[in-house]
Formats: structure tokens, C-alpha cells, sequence
């Protein structure tokens, strides 16, 4: 989809004016809707919208050996997949750039032990670990890819249950674990101080937050920072264009009071009850 | 001052039907049976399989005599001759443009098909053949009329009227084709100070009212230094917004639908009309409205 140049025009006096066109304010968040638990042979899985922006990520769980450079600490592996219904660009191999780019930003913000703790998934140092793979699945893309991908992921991990080991035996060279008959009896991991991720795109003179596709493209420059906590994990920039440095300090400061913002009230939703019922996402 | 940021569990969406006390249609399935005497003709999503008459798309029953046809709910464009259509310019060729209109071929829009700047009988040079770019250009917006429609379903556009022609500063909104109530004119200035094209395709374009359309020749002249003021940006947002709920509720879109969702909308602020519990509200009030003024 190209805008033309009378569209944009209209886009970004908008954005100066502090009223875009669906009505927002520059920093203003569309409603999202979130399900967890939608996909039943995952460990955890989740399902976000924003407004046309379709997200499923699935939780996997395998046992594995850890690094040798991080004996006592777990893995964890982000591999996204752009299916070719969310945009025509992405038939053949056309998504598959957005793709690692997405993954990586995704691995370098759950780098820090601080964002997340990999020891707790070691089950015995140097031999035996549990490796998660976080599989995103893009839906459909109505822009802001990044920040609805980094809350589905947080989503997703609260979500799942890991295994409860009772006991490691040694036999050898030979790792035996028991794992636990009682399949409710699981062990949640501590997602609180995950990432999540907030795009600021500059659109004209202003910094917006939650840019949709026809934003994205009257964008100059766009960044990502990741929030965790208070703390920035990650800051990369997304596409050409170039920020001024006193912009680039706008943008963090802002960024980082949206990304806590935001951290809260995926937490809050996720704390409340959860659902009895499945809403999928054929509806 | 930070807006709140909402995020909702699916389990709490809305999901109220609109169509209360009202007849709704059979709706078949695909491979529904919809008949078992072999005496009907095979329609337009329709297929015959053993004896049986079986629905190919999800829809509802039309019947002409002993043709039995499925007209599906939703679908991509198909279109008929003098249906009006916004489209976005995909491709300049040859003396033509491809326009993408939401059918499943892109449309044609031939160079003798548009009035170009200087009078309707203007014989077209070679020297226009250059300038195809500079009159419309991959990416800009379009309105026009459907001259023809070939044997693969893809259509010939034309744009030989004064109302058709390049869009200005707008919003494009896509909805299903299907939502679109056919009526005399798809071109409405509405009271309250923005105009809406409705597009047969599903596209709908909302525009600030034009005051001069005089000067307006040929319709190639986009005005890109113009500000929208903050009052008309404020109505285009309220329309746009409101369309879009009632197209999430399936409620079929006509200048009056329009209307009565704007009236309906105005206790909200214009971003709240992005809740999902607000445009469930609106879409409700509207249908009622519509219902009330049908009996009356």
C-alpha cells in the first residue's frame, strides 16, 4: 500500500495539530484485545489485537544442554514467522528480513538478567536445561508490529507452565529427571519484569507513539526502545532516517513513560482472571 | 497528561447481534445442501455434487425462476457496469493505469477514458502519453465509474464526469463491499461539513467539502498547502470512526446510517469511538434509529 502525497499531507498536519486521524492524541494507545491460552498443545500461548494487528505467539518447551559459557542458566529462542495472508510483501521470502529483524530485537531485549532470568530454567548446572521456543506468528499487520509482538511475547511467557522436576538422578554420563505425573502441578515463571517494546515513530516535527500502517510511512525515522522495569534493555532504530540528538532524548524519555505505562496494563489485564471461555481468533 | 492505555481480555468483547426482532435471511454454509430436486440451474456460488445442490461460499439464497444462486457476505469486488468506485493507482502502462479497486483483478483506466486539462475533445497526443505520470502516479487516489466489465471479471473504469476524478486530502477507509447500500448517488456532501464517497468496491473516502469546484478542471489539481482546520479534522475523525463501527456490526452504510452513527457518536470524544464497547453502542443507537425511522 502506497499513500499518496495528498494523504500524507492530511496525516501530518494532523499529527502537528496533536489530532491524528482516527481521533488520538500524539502519545495515545488504540484499545487492544488479548487472549491467552488459545492454542491447547502449547505450554503458553497468547493472542493480541491491536486495532488491525494480529499476533499469535506459542510457547515451547524442550529439555537441552546449556552453554558452556552459562552452565547454570536456561535457554531461550525467538523465531517469527510472517505468514504471507498478513500482507501480500510477505509472499516467498519477502518477510523473512522483518522476521530476524523482529527475533533479534526480541533476543537482545531478554538478554539482561534483569529483564529475564534465565537460571530459572537450568535443572542441573552444566548438563541438563529447559530451552523455551517463542514462536510468533504474524496474523496480520495494521502497523506498530513491534510493540503488539514484544506484549503478545509477555503474554504468552506469563502464560506458560513449565514442568515441575521432582527429582535428578545421575546415572553416569546419563541425566534422568521425573518430571511431575500431575500435569496441573507446573511451575510459572516470573514475567514481571519482561520487556516490552514501544515504537516512536517522528512524523514531521512530532514524536508519535502506536503509529498505524499509513503513520508508519509518513515516518522520517522511527525507534523502538525496550522497557523493563524503569530500564531501557534495548534501543534500536527501525528503517532509514535520522533523529537529532535533542529529538532522540525526547523520544527516550517519552518512550520510557509509555513503555512502563504500558507494562502496567498488560500486567493488570494478565492478573485478572482467566478466561473460561475460548474467543479464538476465527471471531 | 498520558491517555490511558486499554487493553482487554476477548473474553469480555461484545458481541451483541444488532438484527433483533428482525427477519434475518437463512445464511448457508459452504457445502450446505440448498436443494435436493435437480430441477434448478446452477448459480453463481453454487456446486452440484452427487444429486444435491451444494452452496460454495458463505451466503445468502437468491433465486431467479430455476437459477439458484449464493451471494456471499463477504467477497472481494465484483463489479457492474456504472458502479461507482475509489481506487488507488497501482501501476502506469501504456496508455493506461492499473487501479487497484478491491476485485481480484487490478482495474483498467484508460488514457482516453479521462478528461484531461483542456476540454473533453481533446485529441491525445503522444506528448500525454509522457505525461501519464504527472496526471496520476503510482500510489495516488482515485474516483471514477465502471465502464465495462471484461470476461475475467476485470474492470475498464472511466472518469469522464466532473465528479470523478484524483482525490485531495483525505481518509480511505476499506469496508466490505457488501455493507455498501446501493443508492442513486454515492456522492454525498453531508450538513455537517465533510463530504463521503461510497464506493460500490468498499471504499470509502472522506474528504473536507470542496467550496470552488470550479476550478477544479479536469480533477488532476490536488492541494497540498491547504491546512484542514481543526473543526473539519475533528468531523473527518468522528465519520471515519463511526463507519468503522458500523461495519464491525455489520450495519449497511448510506448517507442516512451515516448520519443518525454521527449524532449518536457526539457523546463520545472522537478517539473513545475506538473502544469497542463505544462502537457497539453507537452501531445499536443507529440500527435502532434506522428501525424507528422505517415504521414511521
Amino acid at each position: 500500500m502506497n499513500l499518496c502525497e495528498a494523504e500524507k499531507t492530511f496525516i501530518l498536519h494532523g499529527v502537528e495539530e496533536n489530532f491524528r486521524v482516527d481521533g488520538r492524541e500524539r502519545s495515545q494507545y488504540r484499545p487492544m484485545e488479548l487472549e491467552t491460552n488459545v492454542v491447547a498443545h502449547a505450554f503458553g500461548s497468547s493472542r493480541l489485537r491491536l486495532a488491525n494487528t494480529d499476533v499469535l505467539v506459542a510457547v515451547k518447551i524442550e529439555t537441552d544442554v546449556p552453554s558452556v559459557d552459562q552452565p547454570d542458566e536456561g535457554k531461550i529462542e525467538f523465531f517469527v514467522d510472517c505468514s504471507a495472508n498478513a500482507t501480500p510483501d510477505f509472499e516467498g521470502r519477502g518477510g523473512e528480513e522483518l522476521a530476524t529483524e523482529i527475533a533479534n530485537s526480541l533476543t537482545s531485549a531478554y538478554r539482561s538478567t534483569k529483564a529475564f532470568n534465565l537460571s530459572k530454567l537450568c535443572i542441573l548446572k552444566g548438563r541438563k536445561c529447559w530451552k523455551l521456543y517463542v514462536d510468533i506468528l504474524l496474523l496480520e499487520c495494521g502497523g506498530n508490529l513491534y510493540d503488539a509482538v514484544s506484549l503478545a511475547v509477555k503474554a504468552a511467557l506469563w502464560n506458560t507452565d513449565i514442568p515441575r522436576v521432582l527429582a535428578v538422578n545421575l546415572d553416569g554420563n546419563n541425566v534422568e529427571m521425573e518430571v511431575s505425573d500431575n500435569i496441573h502441578e507446573c511451575v510459572k515463571l516470573d514475567i514481571v519484569p519482561a520487556p516490552v517494546m514501544v515504537t516512536i515513530s517522528k512524523i514531521g516535527e512530532q514524536c508519535v507513539v502506536d503509529p498505524s500502517a499509513a503513520e508508519e510511512q509518513c515516518a522520517t525515522a522511527s525507534m523502538v526502545v525496550a522497557v523493563s522495569q524503569d530500564r531501557f534493555t534495548t534501543v534500536l532504530q527501525s528503517g532509514s532516517g535520522s533523529l537529532h540528538p535533542s529529538t532522540l532524548r525526547e523520544s527516550l524519555k517519552l518512550g520510557l513513560e509509555i513503555g512502563s505505562k504500558l507494562d502496567q496494563a498488560l500486567i493488570e489485564v494478565l492478573k485478572q482472571k482467566p478466561a473460561k471461555k475460548q474467543i479464538g481468533f476465527l471471531m | 497528561m498520558l491517555q490511558e492505555i486499554h487493553i482487554r481480555l476477548a473474553e469480555t468483547r461484545d458481541n451483541t447481534p444488532l438484527a433483533i426482532n428482525q427477519r434475518v435471511p437463512k445464511i448457508f454454509t459452504p457445502g450446505e445442501i440448498i436443494s435436493e430436486q435437480q430441477e434448478f440451474m446452477r448459480g453463481h456460488g453454487t456446486y452440484e455434487e452427487d444429486i444435491y445442490l451444494k452452496a460454495s461460499v458463505a451466503g445468502i439464497k437468491e433465486q431467479v425462476n430455476k437459477l439458484i444462486s449464493i451471494r456471499p457476505l463477504k467477497s472481494r469486488y465484483n463489479g457492474e457496469i456504472g458502479d461507482v468506485v475509489v481506487g488507488r493507482i497501482t501501476e502506469v502502462q501504456q496508455k493506461r493505469w492499473k487501479v487497484d479497486t478491491n476485485s481480484r483483478l487490478d482495474s483498467l483506466l484508460l488514457l482516453s477514458s479521462v478528461n484531461l486539462p483542456g476540454g473533453e475533445l481533446r485529441r491525445r497526443s503522444a506528448e500525454d502519453e509522457h505525461m501519464m505520470r504527472q496526471y496520476l502516479q503510482e500510489g495516488d487516489l482515485i474516483s471514477a465509474e465502471v465502464q465495462n466489465v471484461f470476461s475475467d471479471g476485470s474492470l475498464s473504469l472511466h472518469t469522464r464526469s466532473f465528479k470523478y476524478g484524483k482525490l485531495s486530502q483525505g481518509v480511505m477507509l476499506k469496508v466490505f463491499p457488501s455493507l455498501i447500500k446501493r443508492s442513486k448517488t454515492h456522492f454525498h456532501d453531508l450538513p455537517i461539513g465533510a463530504s463521503v464517497i461510497l464506493g460500490n468496491n468498499g471504499f470509502v473516502w472522506i474528504s473536507p467539502t470542496m467550496v470552488n469546484q470550479e476550478d477544479n478542471v479536469g480533477g488532476f489539481t490536488q492541494n497540498l498547502e491547504e491546512v484542514v482546520p481543526r473543526g473539519t479534522r475533528e468531523t473527518i475523525g468522528r465519520l471515519r470512526n463511526c463507519i468503522l463501527a458500523l461495519a464491525q456490526s455489520n450495519v449497511m452504510l448510506f448517507d442516512t446510517s451515516i448520519l443518525y452513527a454521527y449524532e449518536e457518536s457526539l457523546k463520545y470524544n472522537v478517539a473513545e469511538l475506538l473502544l469497542p464497547e463505544a462502537m457497539v453502542d453507537v452501531a445499536i443507537l443507529t440500527q435502532h434509529k434506522l428501525n424507528l425511522s422505517e415504521y414511521s
